[in-house]
């Protein structure tokens, strides 16, 4: 990918009026999810007897200290909501990149194995592909244990064959191209050719591939929290959040309304992002 | 043809290979073995384990004193009833919106029904279940909170399945309980169909504007005929093969959004006693209940691709 294809990319990308609206919304989230444990009006943790279910302020007996209420243990949830923004994002980006590395060595590795092998390899990776993949995050955590780190693992695992598959389909595709063969011709060796003349062309696939496990990655983490699996309790999650909320959807419905709608928007917005990078980078929608 | 059937030979072959090898794993956790086996060896015991599951003993549960493979069919027809009733609901209604959308490409209608359908697949749903039963249950009253049938109805289980079982009791209930179970049904069922029905119609638009522009639909416009015929008559039949080759995704979304439903609404299907067995650690019945319902995706993905090869001679030529 040349200079100018950034560019030309970028071009598109900023016409695209909600793909900047949803970059807006995605680098609010992400500095909120900073600076935002910084100016939490109290610790997460910390249960206010006094004030058990406190309703936000926009109903009649809503608080100012507790802007949006508190949960059934009268904690914060303006508080627990920037935690949580912290924690699901960090987890997130962990679990992607994790799942990025291990996926492209395979996949580059893939491209270049023997047929048979590679069939064999990629077959294997298609059975992960047509799995539920919440089953197959159950199946792992009942191996490993529940917990938030075991999730993480899971939710690792499930996405690395994604990253296989559009990395080897990707350089495949680029081997067959004449620029490849030319380069061949000069003597270049598998390393040389992959990184310096097939990488370049690959990286608006991974690209688009990395933006929408971010989404993936998000909501399988808060649903493995959400069943239990995940995330214990007294941690600030937004999946446990929603949990710990199912028994009081009648009385304190922002319980479980404001961690989902934090998902959900956090979600929509990355998605926003992944559609606009896509069209961004295909070629055939740019003419 | 012969190449075909040794592409998805290798592809069910390497399919139920690693799937049984997972499920052995999982059968050796916990503290009492899921068999005796004779062989002291992994390999061994494996061979031993793909024994006893073709011969239909797939283990027993300590926990329910039952064998595990009746416990899961005694579970599977109420997850098949709300998987069956999600999957036409996301079939009809994400044609329809993906057809209104490139009926009107451009216009508001298109560009409502496309935010529509972004904010769908972005929907946690796990809390888009929640949403709906604080709405529709609890503040209008509408549809029951959780459940398949209000307990006042006695059903005898016939075939477990509830619409049919309600149907079934018609001599004493009249059609009250059929109506009954199927307002319990009506909440899970949108939940679940709410991301495949809009991948359903994003893909639906997307695909039928790339068919609406080939020279064939031109040679239809310019015999006259109508934009409603041309669409419906000419462009759809085409426009639905993408469909059909990403159902197989569709069927393991669907698979993974059953086992969130089914605990959000207390719904006695394979999803909520699977949760159940992993709290318990169950493992006799989390390694059949995982098995069992991977071997139905691995199914239904092979069956698609042999229709999909059956539809489109392109694709029988194995790449």
């Amino acid at each position: 990918m040349t200079l100018s294809n950034t560019k030309l990319a970028w071009q598109v990308f900023r016409r695209n009026k909600s793909a900047m609206t949803g970059s807006l919304i995605l680098l609010i989230i992400v500095l909120m999810s900073l600076v935002g444990p910084w100016f939490a009006p109290h610790d997460p943790a910390q249960q206010f007897s006094d004030k058990i279910l406190t309703p936000p302020l926009w109903y009649d007996n809503g608080e100012f200290l507790t802007p949006l209420g508190t949960d059934d243990l009268g904690r914060d949830m303006l508080s627990r909501l920037l935690h949580g923004a912290r924690l699901s994002l960090k987890l997130t980006i962990m679990v992607v990149f994790a799942a990025a590395f291990i996926g492209i060595l395979i996949g580059a590795a893939a491209a270049f194995l023997n047929s048979g092998l590679r069939t064999l390899l990629m077959r294997f990776m298609d059975l992960l592909l047509s799995l539920p993949s919440l089953l197959l995050a159950i199946a792992i955590v009942a191996i490993i244990g529940p917990g938030l780190p075991n999730a993480v693992y899971a939710v690792v695992i499930v996405l690395i064959p994604q990253f296989v598959k559009v990395t080897q389909g990707a350089i495949s595709e680029e081997l067959g191209k004449d620029y490849v063969m030319a380069t061949r011709l000069d003597g270049a060796g598998h390393t040389r050719l992959l990184l310096h003349h097939v990488w370049p062309n690959i990286i608006p696939a991974l690209i688009v591939q990395l933006t929408f496990s971010f989404s993936t990655a998000l909501l399988d983490i808060a649903a493995l929290g959400f069943l239990g699996l995940g995330a214990q309790p007294p941690i600030a999650e937004w999946g446990t959040m929603l949990s710990e909320a199912r028994a009081f959807i009648q009385f304190a419905p922002w319980t479980m309304t404001l961690p989902g709608l934090a998902i959900f928007l956090t979600v929509l917005s990355i998605n926003l992002v992944g559609d606009g990078l896509r069209d961004a980078f295909d070629p055939r929608l740019n003419r | 043809m012969f190449r075909l059937l040794i592409k998805h030979g290798t592809t069910l072959f390497v399919s139920l290979f690693g799937l049984t090898l997972l499920t052995f794993v999982l059968s050796q956790q916990g503290d009492e073995a899921l068999h005796a086996y004779q062989s002291s060896s992994f390999i061994g015991q494996y061979f031993e384990y793909l024994q006893l599951l073709f011969a239909g003993d797939w283990g027993f549960s300590s926990i329910h004193n039952r064998p595990v493979l009746s416990d899961f069919l005694l579970h599977f027809p109420a997850t098949i009833e709300l998987v069956l009733l999600a999957l036409l609901f996301a079939i009809i209604f994400g044609l329809t919106l993906g057809i209104m959308a490139a009926n009107r490409r451009g216009k508001w209608l298109d560009n409502t029904l496309m935010g529509i359908t972004l904010a769908g697949y972005s929907m946690p749903i796990y809390w888009w279940g929640m949403l709906l039963v604080l709405l529709f249950s609890l503040t209008l009253g509408w549809t029951p909170v959780a459940g398949r049938i209000d307990y006042i109805y006695d059903i005898q289980p016939v075939t477990r399945f509830m619409l049919i079982d309600s149907l079934i009791s018609h001599s004493q209930y009249g059609m009250d309980a059929f109506f009954n179970a199927l307002l319990h049904l009506v909440l899970p069922a949108i939940t679940l169909s709410t991301i495949p029905m809009a991948i359903i119609a994003r893909m639906t638009r997307s695909s039928l504007l790339g068919v609406l522009k080939a020279e064939y639909i031109r040679t239809a416009r310019s015999k006259g005929l109508s934009q409603q015929r041309i669409v419906w008559v000419h462009a759809l039949r085409n426009a639905l093969i993408p469909i059909l080759t990403i159902s197989g995704v569709q069927i393991s979304i669907i698979m993974s959004g059953v086992i969130i439903t089914e605990y959000i609404f207390a719904w006695p299907g394979v999803g909520k006693w699977l949760l159940e067995a992993v709290s318990r650690r169950d493992f006799a019945s989390i390694q059949a209940g995982i098995l069992a319902l991977s071997l139905l995706v691995i199914a239904f993905n092979l069956a698609l691709d042999l229709l999909a090869s059956y539809m489109n001679p392109r694709l029988r030529r194995p790449s």
